[in-house]
C-alpha cells in the first residue's frame, strides 16, 4: 500500500505535484493518469525518495521509502528513464542489485526468464534495443519479488506483442495481491488494464474512482426546434438531463423512451441518436483545464 | 547465507560487483601499473645516463626515490578518473535512480563507494608505487644511486606512494558526487593538482613558497620524498594536510549528495 498525504513537490518556481492526497492499494490495477507534465513521474520519483518532497509526505507499508529493511523485496519500479550504465549486462547490473538486498543470485535468473532477456543477458545493456531495455527495467522490478509494483509509462518503446505481454504481466501482479500502480498519459491504455484510476492534472488529484464509476453514463443525445417543450416533458418523466449545445442529453432512458415520448408530445424530433462516451472523453473533460501544454495554435 | 535486509555489507558487495562489471576498471587498474612503472623506468634511466653532466648541487638534492616514484603521477591521472568515473557515470546513465531505489539511504550508497575504490586505488596505488620503486632502483644501481627498500624513511615514502593514490581518488570520487557530470568533475580534479601548482610558481617569494607547499598536488606528494625539500612540507605533515582536504571534499559530497534530487 503506498500513501500520500498533502505531498508537495516544488521545483524552482514550479509546482510539479500540489497537495495530493491518494492511496493505492493491492489485488488491483491502479491507474495514474495524467496530460504530459501533471506530474505523474515526479510523485513516482517521491514516494521512492529520489527527489524530496517539498511539504507532506508519502510512505509505502507505512514507513517512508529510505526506512524499507529491504526495499527491492517491499517495492519494484520501472522509472520513465532508462536507469542503467551501458557498459554493463543485464545479468551483472541485476546480479548487483540483488546482491545489495540480499536476493539469491537464482532470482536474476527467473526475472530474466520472465521478461524474456536470458538470450542477451551477458551482452552489454548499451546494445539494446528500446524494449529490451523496457524488459531490463521490468526485470529489475520484479527481483525482490516485491508486494509493490510501479511502473512509469511502462508500454513506451514497446511493439503490440510486448504491449499485450505487459497488460497481462500487470494484470497478472495484481492478481496475485499485489498493489500495481501504472502511469500513463492515455485513456485508452488504461481502460484495458486498470481497475482503479487516479488521475493527476497539473499536479492536483482530479479523481480517485473505480474504472468503472469513471465511465460516463450513456445517454441519448435529442434535438429538436422546440426543446424547451422536449426539456419539460422529459422532465416530466424523472428523467435526468441537460442542455448541450442546441441539444438536449437524456440520461436513463433509450432512443426509443424518448422518441416516444416526443410523439405523444406532438414534439418534433430532428435528430435522435444513442452516445457511448468514451473513457477518452471523460478524460480530456476532466483534465482540460489542466493540460501544461496545448497541441497547435 | 543469504542475509534478508539491505545493510553496509550488501551495499559495499554490490558496489563491489558494479566496479567490476564494467571494462574501464581493468582497463584503468592494468594501465595504471604499466604507465607508472614505465615513465619511472625511463626517467631513471634519463637521470641515471646524465649523471655525469650534473653539477653538485643538482647531485646533493637528487633524491632517488622521489625520482623513482614520479611515475605516479601518471596515476593521479588514472586514478582520479577512477574516483569520478565511479560515482559520474551513474548520474549520466541514469543509474544512480536504480542504486537509490536498492539502497535509499545515500550515505550508506556513498560509504560503500569509498570503500570499494579505497580498497581498489589502494591495491593498484601499492602495486605500482612498489613497481616503480624496484625498476627504478636497479636502474640507478648501474651508477650505485639506488636505495634499499631497507634503508631509513624508504619504506614510508613507497607505500606513502599507494596511499596518495588512495586519497587522489576518493577526493576525485567526492569531486563527482558534488559536479555530477564526468568532465566536469574531471577537469576540476586535473585543474586542481596540475593547474594550481603553475600558478603558485608565479607568486611572490615568500610566502608564494609556503602557499606552494599547501596546494594540494605538492602537500599529498612530500609523502614520496626521503630527502628535505625547500619546497615541500615534511611527508607526514604534507600527507595529513592532503588527506584534510579529501576529507573536506568528501564532507561536501555526502552533505550534498543526501539533500538533493536524483
Ligand atoms: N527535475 C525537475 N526540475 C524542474 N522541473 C521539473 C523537474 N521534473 C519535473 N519537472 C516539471 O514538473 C512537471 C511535472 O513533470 P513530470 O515529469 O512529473 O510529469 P509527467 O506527468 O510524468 O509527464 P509525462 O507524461 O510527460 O511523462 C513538469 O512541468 C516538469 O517540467
Ligand atoms: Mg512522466
Amino acid at each position: 500500500m503506498i500513501s500520500a498525504s498533502g505531498l508537495t513537490k516544488v521545483y524552482g518556481g514550479k509546482t510539479a505535484v500540489d497537495h495530493a492526497d491518494f492511496t493505492v492499494r493491492p489485488g488491483v490495477v491502479t491507474g495514474f493518469l495524467g496530460p504530459n507534465g501533471a506530474g505523474k513521474s515526479t510523485a513516482m520519483r517521491l514516494i521512492l525518495g529520489l527527489d524530496r518532497a517539498t511539504s507532506g509526505s508519502v510512505t509505502v507499508n507505512g514507513r517512508l521509502y529510505r526506512d524499507l529493511p529491504a526495499p527491492l523485496r517491499e517495492v519494484g519500479a520501472l522509472l520513465e528513464a532508462k536507469a542503467w550504465h551501458g557498459g554493463r549486462s543485464a545479468y551483472n547490473h541485476l546480479r548487483f542489485l540483488a546482491r545489495t538486498n540480499g536476493i539469491p543470485n537464482r532470482r536474476v535468473r527467473e526475472v530474466l526468464d520472465i521478461v524474456g532477456l536470458h538470450d542477451v543477458a551477458a551482452k552489454r545493456a548499451r546494445g539494446y534495443s528500446l524494449g529490451m531495455g523496457q524488459r531490463l527495467g521490468i526485470a529489475a522490478a520484479l527481483l525482490g519479488d516485491p508486494a509493490i509494483l510501479m511502473f512509469d509509462e511502462p508500454v513506451n518503446g514497446l511493439d503490440p506483442e510486448g504491449i499485450l505481454w505487459i497488460r497481462r504481466l500487470m494484470q497478472s501482479l495484481a492478481a496475485e495481491g499485489r498493489t500495481v500502480f501504472v502511469s500513463s498519459h492515455l485513456m485508452s491504455e488504461m481502460a484495458l488494464t486498470a481497475g482503479h484510476l487516479i488521475v493527476i492534472g497539473r499536479g492536483r488529484i482530479l479523481a480517485d474512482t473505480p474504472m468503472a464509476d469513471f465511465i460516463p453514463a450513456s445517454h441519448v443525445r435529442v434535438r429538436s426546434p422546440d426543446l424547451a417543450a422536449l426539456g419539460r416533458a422529459v422532465a416530466a418523466e424523472n428523467w435526468r438531463a441537460r442542455t448541450a449545445e442546441e441539444a438536449l442529453l437524456v440520461y436513463g432512458a433509450t432512443p426509443a423512451d424518448v422518441g416516444d415520448l416526443a410523439y405523444r408530445h406532438g414534439i418534433r424530433i430532428h435528430e435522435l441518436s444513442p452516445v457511448h462516451p468514451s473513457l477518452e472523453e471523460a478524460f480530456m473533460r476532466l483534465t482540460a483545464d489542466s493540460v501544461e501544454f496545448h497541441g497547435g495554435g | 547465507m543469504v542475509l534478508r535486509k539491505a545493510t553496509f555489507a550488501g551495499a559495499v558487495a554490490g558496489e563491489w560487483i558494479k566496479i567490476w562489471t564494467v571494462r574501464s576498471t581493468l582497463w584503468t587498474m592494468f594501465s595504471t601499473v604499466v604507465v607508472t612503472v614505465g615513465l619511472s623506468s625511463l626517467l631513471a634511466l634519463a637521470y641515471t645516463l646524465s649523471y655525469d653532466r650534473l653539477g653538485f648541487r643538482a647531485r646533493l638534492a637528487f633524491d632517488p626515490v622521489a625520482y623513482g616514484l614520479a611515475g605516479l603521477n601518471f596515476g593521479v591521472i588514472t586514478l582520479g578518473v577512477l574516483g569520478v568515473l565511479a560515482v559520474s557515470t551513474e548520474f549520466s546513465s541514469g543509474l544512480m535512480r536504480t542504486s537509490l531505489s536498492a539502497v535509499p539511504r545515500r550515505s550508506r550508497l556513498l560509504a560503500a563507494k569509498a570503500v570499494v575504490l579505497a580498497v581498489i586505488a589502494l591495491a593498484v596505488g601499492l602495486i605500482s608505487s612498489f613497481a616503480a620503486f624496484f625498476a627504478s632502483q636497479a636502474i640507478f644501481s648501474m651508477r650505485r644511486l639506488g636505495v634499499g627498500i631497507g634503508d631509513p624513511e624508504v619504506l614510508r615514502a613507497v607505500t606513502g606512494g599507494g596511499l596518495y593514490l588512495t586519497l587522489i581518488a576518493l577526493i576525485s570520487l567526492g569531486a563527482g558526487a558534488i559536479v555530477r557530470h564526468t568532465a566536469g568533475a574531471i577537469t576540476s580534479v586535473l585543474g586542481v593538482l596540475f593547474v594550481a601548482p603553475i600558478f603558485g610558481v608565479f607568486l611572490p617569494e615568500d610566502w608564494g613558497r609556503t602557499v606552494q607547499k599547501f596546494l594540494p598536488p605538492a602537500a599529498g606528494s612530500a609523502i614520496l620524498t626521503t630527502r628535505e625539500t625547500p619546497v615541500t612540507l615534511p611527508p607526514w605533515q604534507g600527507f595529513g594536510v592532503f588527506a584534510g582536504y579529501t576529507a573536506l571534499v568528501l564532507l561536501v559530497a555526502f552533505v550534498l549528495f543526501r539533500r538533493r534530487d536524483v
